[in-house]
């Protein structure tokens, strides 16, 4: 905690969404959304590039992002997403994110999340909170 | 402004969905740790559910006459709206406690609201479903907030 400073980055992963990740994590839903699956109705009737990465599983990372970086340290007080911009199976995104600010008082740092695409573009911006003990 | 919503559509607003109860079992945490990449051992092994777990565990089990010719349910709780395009929203969630498997977990959803907004290409219309997760004895395990937006 007294380490926690704002602008500390959290650490980034890669996450490359393929057709079978998909399928299990709709799977895992019960989620028959035919753009998560079916690929010739996704692309020549919805118009979409590729088989569209379901937006709940970007704001999964994020999640993952923040628990990775507090490694038991802290726990997850509230966070938030939303999805801005489709990601398609195949493509390379990133997880990662900022500290914004630290209080040493109450323990709780609030933190500024992403998901970015090849394109360097924030598709999944979020944002949490996390509560360290204090001392 | 507020051209699109009616009073009758606008009277919707408070209206719940009878409530949803789902017992925990770390089968179904494992399957949704590994499709979501996970790397955490205890969620992994199932003896805790991950922060996005709910999703998952109240998805709506429709039958497949409920389901749109896209695969969507077609959530009944929901009244009609006059726009029909979803585009993408928003989801801000306040954590009380972890669940673990084992948990009996109520989740009581609520139309918490209904605006208009104007968009660059016409009127957008936003709805906010607010969903309550509690265990059987009451206790507040987490609040959902979601907003949808419709043009």
């Amino acid at each position: 905690m007294v380490n926690i400073r704002p602008g500390d980055p959290l650490p980034e992963r890669q996450y490359v969404c393929d057709s079978i990740q998909l399928f299990l994590y709709n799977a895992a839903l019960w989620n028959a959304h035919r753009i998560h699956f079916d690929y010739p109705y996704t692309t020549e009737i919805e118009g979409y590039p590729g088989l569209v990465v379901a937006g709940p599983l970007m704001g999964d990372w994020l999640t993952q992002c923040v628990l990775d970086w507090l490694d038991e340290e802290g726990t997850l007080v509230s966070f938030e997403y939303s999805n801005r911009k489709a990601a398609f199976t195949g493509d390379e995104l990133r997880s990662g994110g900022k500290v914004i600010s630290s209080d040493p008082e109450t323990g709780e740092v609030k933190l500024d999340l992403h998901i970015k695409n090849e394109a360097d573009e924030v598709i999944t911006p979020g944002k949490a909170t996390v509560r360290f003990p204090v001392a | 402004m507020g051209t699109l919503l009616t009073p009758e559509l606008l009277s919707n607003i408070g209206k719940s969905a009878p409530p949803k109860k789902e017992l925990v079992t770390r089968r179904e945490i494992r399957k949704y740790s590994i499709a979501t990449g996970q790397r955490q051992e205890k969620f992994l092994t199932g003896d805790e559910a991950p922060p996005m777990f709910h999703i998952a565990l109240f998805w709506g089990i429709a039958e497949m006459d409920q389901l749109s010719p896209d695969g969507v349910f077609i959530d009944s709780f929901l009244p009609e709206f006059p726009l029909k395009r979803a585009m993408a929203g928003g989801w801000k969630i306040d954590y009380h406690r972890p669940v673990y498997p084992g948990d009996v977990l109520i989740a009581k959803r609520t139309l918490t609201a209904i605006y208009e907004k104007k968009g660059s290409q016409g009127p957008l219309i936003f709805y906010e479903i607010t969903t309550e997760v509690e265990s059987e004895s009451g206790e507040t395990i987490l609040t959902e907030k979601t907003t949808r937006i419709l043009r």
